[in-house]
């Protein structure tokens, strides 16, 4: 039976990939913006470490180029919906059909490469700390980086200036353009951080947390991201705790399968899928609430006045 | 730069004769030296690919003065302000400041050189807090206690109460709009814009705005005054320049001038009065609402409270109230929009008897109820839909539908048939409601919704935004419609307009309903004071409204 | 300065709105020309095995129309719920789930003769599509949940539930342990309409589906209240449309016809039940709702548009070594590319100069 400190380290490191990808969202939609896209831009982030990473033999250069790539197709994206004023809904599933495509099409050679990959910290005499040695100082080092990003998303959007303009701007973008604020220049910050928040979360699957690259490997955590940030109401600190709730609940079907459950693999697969669709459930039911914290304008194109 | 003569007392019609809009003439021959305006437009000119909305433009405003824009509902008023305000920018023409010429490129812009403007529509975030508001305002790094401070200085010294750590959201309309005049302040403006500012008013609520005003002006402050309403103009403002259809016709000073003079410059012609016919005697009562009692939706609605009316056939009962007290609320209630929920009486609404209050509102139209909701689009209309389409939006229960299936060729004609009889301007059935000028398609709504020969008669704010003429004929509409017999319940802000058509009337307020009374056996005032009375009460950390002295 | 902007354009032009597929198309290919020659080949020839040799012979024409057949179908479905602002994106697990219905019922009556069979299986796909897609209807409108995520949700839990049964209860007991059902009895499959080809009588199917969703959207009452749901809640409100009535049609129809394509497909091309029923036709049917402008006759074009696609794909695959993905790749850029193609629809182009405020002005700024 593996130890609590065990269990917490494990359920933080599966969740981490969708505190990284639900957290850029979050920002995007908090600016008014909704990028359906998140899938596709993660598995883009992830061939492209994967790639960098076997190619240049490291691992952080690959990381840094998943960001990049995640970055780049969010920029497309914006490009279409804030510039041209496309339709958001309809851009961001081309987003996600083109990035699944794409990364299936680039990966295709690199299938059954192998790497060292990111391994989790291994610092002398720290590491080996009873209790919460392995959870401070043992962790993959991505996972530090996912929490110092909940702490920098936090920080900028309720202690800055800047956030209180993206805020400002996801709630009424036609005040926000009328008191002198650049709407559709936040936007494009906005979605940018998104498209390398999707990009990091795919290195991270492809570099340390599995380090391999098979098609479609996120396997719809792009999605669960999408569903984590209604379930957190666009507040930052619930989108950790559901997202390390999705990542135990991962956790919980993969020990199952290996200790020998009596119900079937499909079944145990099944679970995250049909938790994020409760879960869903439960919070939208409260529509009052919904309406509350979710940034007005969330999906509506601006046109600002000639 | 070349030097000229000094022309003293120079008229500024001389000065726009030589300016040249467009030209490449040296600007120094036009810029007549020691002209002391503070502002001064010469030639404006914006088209748009529809509408020339300003066309050769001259207008001077001096230091301290209170200088109105008036014209109706389309003449031009708001992309003029938006022009000066750099939001806009014009194509031809030239705008000074202090004598020098000057390009508005954008608001920030606007802002350094010292103009200020308050929106008609604010320009608020309802989730954050006024100083949080007025802080997203402000160019350069100014922090949250600065403001705060600021805020509560300002606020004091010109006798806007407001507490800057209040939530938008629970703000009254005229807090809001104070939050708006608070923000522009802050700047220590030369010139402030104010856009039709009274219409979220009460009648006591703009005399202290007007008491503000002045004292902005004594300081020295420029105000440019833009409204449609000639009474308020002759009160507060020292100069007016008359705009119609794009063009200047008429400099005065208002108090010199009769409401008839000013509404000549305005419209070309005299104000028009609906014609009513010799009033009939009055029928049953068709719509009687009893102690309707409707929780808020959220945190941002207003319920509304034992809400009791009574409408004859045969009479025009007006619900008086400033924005934001209930009305959506009360609307949305009768016209069967918002399910009333399993725990309302049936027969807290009637329509000619039948109980009617758990009704859809499909059910309701069955029974004879008519509705022109305050959103021409996106509500009463869809906007990319053809007025064929959005006839059968409402009317499809009059023999346009078969089968399940659309009867188009009876679906163009009862259109175009609507159209004619309602004088709407429009390319014909197939012309898509946002073709339409606000005007023509409100005059297409109410008579789509009157060729469906209703017997109880709904319209929230029937004349807003719409050009003198065009409000003219909707309310005529109305009026006829009363003369036939049915029950006419209007909605509206504009008290002037309550007054010309209504035969009785009552005020929400706080989402309650005063009693309803004869509109000859009332007045401005009274009802002024009855709108204002829930907003005090409200805002419990300031001193009434209807308290202050004018 | 030369400035570009963008001017909302008073009306909507029609003729942008028919040739912006066009456009896209063309930029596709075009792209498509570019992603070849950048991987070393001759950009012409890989165009023509991509596009052209599909169909250059009778059996290829049938495999064009044996593949527009279920892109038809499932567009179809989905459009009509999009013009509603019903965002089903699970059909591929409507799909699904029509195959195993249907499919199931081949199963349990594999000596049948009877010509019943067939329609029954029919009907079932369509109940198994309309049960999936009532999920995220139900949890819609009871439950204000977002059907995008629902749906999608369901197309992984769809997928794990074929697996479970090709693995496990309806395995071929003769087949070698393959996760794959049995092949369906003869009055399971349906008849080949066009000799030498795989054309089967589902493609009548479709062909009526596309009919009906002409009829529906056009002229029918009910599709007009679902044309104004999707283009205004609040007028759809007003006009006292019931919008969970809207969002339940939306998801029923769309499931419907996607489970109907899945049955057609297991009885059709494929015989049997396999882990795998489709090439993501659930899904690239959406890209054919939004080419064809979510318009009945616009989807019949677009299907064959996006069925070349797939056999460019797999023929790309055998003659010029590509992976299968690169159809994938094709179908989101064209997509993307009438996305972009589709603004001029709504605004208008201006490439001119700042407008000049006055000569002059500009020194004294």
């Amino acid at each position: 039976m593996a130890s609590l400190q065990d269990i917490i380290v494990l359920t933080l490191a599966a969740g981490t990939p969708l505190v990284m990808a639900a957290l850029g969202e979050l920002v995007v939609e908090k600016a008014g913006v909704l990028n359906l896209g998140v899938e596709g831009m993660m598995l883009v982030g992830a061939v492209v470490a994967f790639i960098v990473a076997a190619d240049t033999r490291s691992a952080w250069l690959g990381v840094a180029a998943g960001i990049a790539a995640g970055a780049a197709l969010s920029f497309v994206f914006a490009v279409l919906t804030l510039s041209l004023l496309a339709n958001q809904v309809a851009a961001g599933l081309a987003l996600a059909l083109f990035g699944v495509g794409l990364s299936a099409f680039v990966g295709k050679s690199y299938v059954n490469a192998v790497i060292a990959g990111l391994p989790p910290l291994a610092i002398p005499v720290l590491s080996d700390l009873p209790l919460v040695g392995r959870l401070v100082f043992g962790e993959n080092p991505l996972v530090y980086v996912s929490l110092l990003l909940f702490a920098g998303v936090h920080w900028f959007l309720y202690r800055t200036r800047a956030g209180l303009t993206l805020r400002a701007v996801g709630e009424a973008p036609d005040s926000a353009h009328a008191i002198g604020l650049s709407v559709v220049r936040v936007r494009y910050a906005a979605v940018l951080f998104g498209g390398a928040c999707a990009g990091l979360a795919g290195a991270f699957l492809a570099v340390a947390y599995t380090p391999m690259w098979a098609e479609g490997m996120s396997a719809g955590r792009g999605w669960i991201a999408l569903a984590l940030v209604v379930f957190a109401t666009w507040k930052p600190w619930r989108v950790l705790l559901g997202a390390y709730l999705f990542g135990g609940v991962t956790l919980a079907s993969f020990q199952a399968q290996a200790g020998g459950l009596a119900l079937p693999s499909q079944v145990l697969s099944m679970l995250p899928y049909v938790a994020t669709i409760v879960v869903l459930a439960l919070i939208s039911r409260d529509a009052a609430a919904i309406r509350r914290n979710a940034p007005a304008s969330l999906g509506k194109p601006f046109h600002p006045d000639a | 730069m070349r030097s000229r003569p000094r022309r003293h007392h120079e008229s500024l019609r001389a000065a726009q004769q030589r300016a040249v809009p467009g030209g490449g003439h040296n600007d120094a021959m036009i810029a007549p030296p020691g002209d002391p305006a503070r502002l001064s437009l010469a030639g404006i000119t914006k088209a748009y690919p529809t509408v020339v909305a300003n066309d050769g433009i001259d207008l001077a405003v001096a230091p301290g003065e209170i200088h109105a824009v008036l014209g109706e509902n389309g003449a031009g008023k708001s992309t003029l302000m938006k022009i000066i305000y750099g939001v806009v920018r014009p194509d031809a023409g030239v705008i000074r400041w202090n004598g020098a010429p000057v390009a508005i490129a954008s608001p920030a812009r606007a802002r350094a050189l010292g103009i200020a403007m308050v929106f008609q529509h604010f320009s608020l975030f309802d989730t954050l807090t006024v100083a949080e508001n007025i802080l997203l305002a402000q160019d350069g790094t100014h922090t949250h206690a600065d403001v705060s401070a600021r805020v509560r200085e300002i606020s004091h010294r010109y006798g806007l109460p407001l507490d800057p750590q209040r939530p938008v959201h629970t703000l009254s309309v005229a807090e809001r709009q104070r939050v708006e005049i608070i923000r522009s302040l802050l700047q220590d403006p030369a010139l402030l814009i104010m856009d039709e500012p009274t219409s979220v008013l009460t009648p006591q609520a703009v005399t202290n705005l007007f008491a503000t005003l002045r004292t902005l002006a004594a300081e020295g402050c420029s105000i440019l005054y833009i409204s449609h309403k000639l009474d308020e103009i002759r009160a507060l403002c020292d100069r007016a320049t008359v705009l119609r259809g794009g063009h200047v016709t008429g400099e005065c000073v208002p108090r010199d001038e009769t409401p008839a003079s000013l509404a000549r410059m305005m419209i070309g012609g005299d104000l028009p009065h609906p014609h009513h016919r010799k009033a009939r005697a009055q029928g049953a009562a068709r719509l009687v609402v009893d102690r309707l009692t409707v929780p808020a939706a959220d945190a941002f609605g207003t319920s509304l409270a034992d809400i009791s009316l009574s409408v004859a056939a045969g009479e025009i009962l007006g619900i008086a109230g400033i924005s934001g007290n209930g009305q959506r609320e009360l609307v949305a209630a009768l016209s069967g929009e918002e399910p009333l929920g399993a725990a309302a009486r049936a027969d807290a609404i009637t329509i000619d008897g039948t109980p009617a209050a758990r009704l859809p509102a499909r059910a309701r139209r069955a029974l004879g109820l008519a509705f022109v909701p305050e959103e021409r689009l996106p509500r009463g209309a869809v906007a990319e839909m053809s007025l064929a389409e959005n006839t059968l939006l409402t009317a499809h229960g009059q023999r346009l539908v078969r089968a399940g299936f659309v009867r188009e060729r009876a679906l163009a004609a009862f259109t175009a048939a609507t159209i004619a009889r309602f004088g709407v301007r429009a390319a014909g059935p197939e012309a898509t409601a946002q073709s339409l000028s606000g005007g023509n398609l409100q005059k297409f709504i109410v008579g789509r919704e009157i060729r469906q020969r209703p017997n109880v008669f709904i319209a929230a704010q029937p004349t807003w935004g719409l050009d003198v003429a065009a409000a003219a004929d909707v309310r005529q509409a109305l009026v006829d419609l009363r003369d036939e017999g049915v029950a006419v319940l209007v909605v509206s802000d504009d008290l002037d307009e309550l007054f010309e058509i209504c035969d009785s009337i009552a005020v929400i307020a706080g989402g309650r309903l005063s009693a309803q009374r004869a509109a000859r056996d009332t007045d401005a005032a009274a009802i002024g004071l009855l709108m204002g009375g829930a907003q005090g009460a409200a805002s419990a950390s300031l001193p009434q409204d209807a308290a202050r002295p004018a | 300065m030369i400035l570009v902007r963008l001017e909302a354009r008073p009306t909507p032009s029609r003729v942008a709105a028919y040739a912006s597929p066009f456009i896209a198309a063309g930029a596709t290919i075009f792209i498509g020309g570019a992603l070849f020659a950048a991987l070393g080949m001759d950009p012409v020839e890989a165009l023509y095995v991509f596009f052209v040799k599909p169909v250059a012979t009778r059996y290829g024409i049938g495999e064009l129309l044996l593949k527009a057949g279920p892109l038809m179908l499932c567009a179809v479905g989905l459009a009509a719920g999009y013009r509603a602002n019903v965002w089903n994106i699970g059909a591929e697990g409507q799909l699904t789930m029509g195959a195993i219905f249907g499919g199931g019922l081949a199963l349990a009556f594999p000596q049948s003769n009877s010509p019943f069979l067939l329609p029954a299986m029919i009907a079932a796909g369509a109940i198994g599509g309309m049960a999936w897609a009532a999920i995220p209807a139900w949890l819609r409108t009871r439950f204000n949940a977002n059907e995008i995520l629902v749906s999608l949700m369901l197309v992984y839990v769809a997928s794990y539930m074929l697996s479970l049964l090709v693995n496990g209860a309806w395995r071929d007991p003769e087949g070698f342990n393959f996760p794959q059902s049995r092949m369906f009895g003869a009055a399971a499959m349906l008849p080949i309409l066009v000799p030498d080809t795989r054309i089967h009588a589902g493609f009548l199917l479709a062909l009526a589906a596309i009919g009906a969703g002409w009829l529906f959207m056009r002229k029918s009452h009910a599709g007009f209240e679902m044309r104004v749901a999707g283009l205004s809640a609040d007028a759809a409100r007003y006009a006292g449309i019931s919008v969970p009535r809207t969002v339940w049609t939306g998801l029923l129809v769309g499931g419907g016809c996607a489970g109907v394509a899945g049955v057609l497909e297991a009885a059709g091309p494929i015989g049997q039940l396999l882990p795998t029923m489709s090439p993501g036709y659930g899904f690239a049917a959406i890209v054919v709702a939004f080419v064809g402008r979510l318009n009945p006759l616009g989807i019949l074009g677009a299907s064959l548009l996006m069925s070349l696609l797939y056999l460019g794909g797999e023929s790309a695959q055998i003659a010029l070594k590509l992976p299968s993905a690169v159809t994938g790749i094709f179908q989101g850029a064209f997509l993307f590319l009438l996305l972009a193609a589709d603004v001029f629809i709504r605004y208008r182009v201006r490439i001119g100069r700042t407008p000049a405020i006055a000569p002059g002005i500009a020194a004294a700024e």
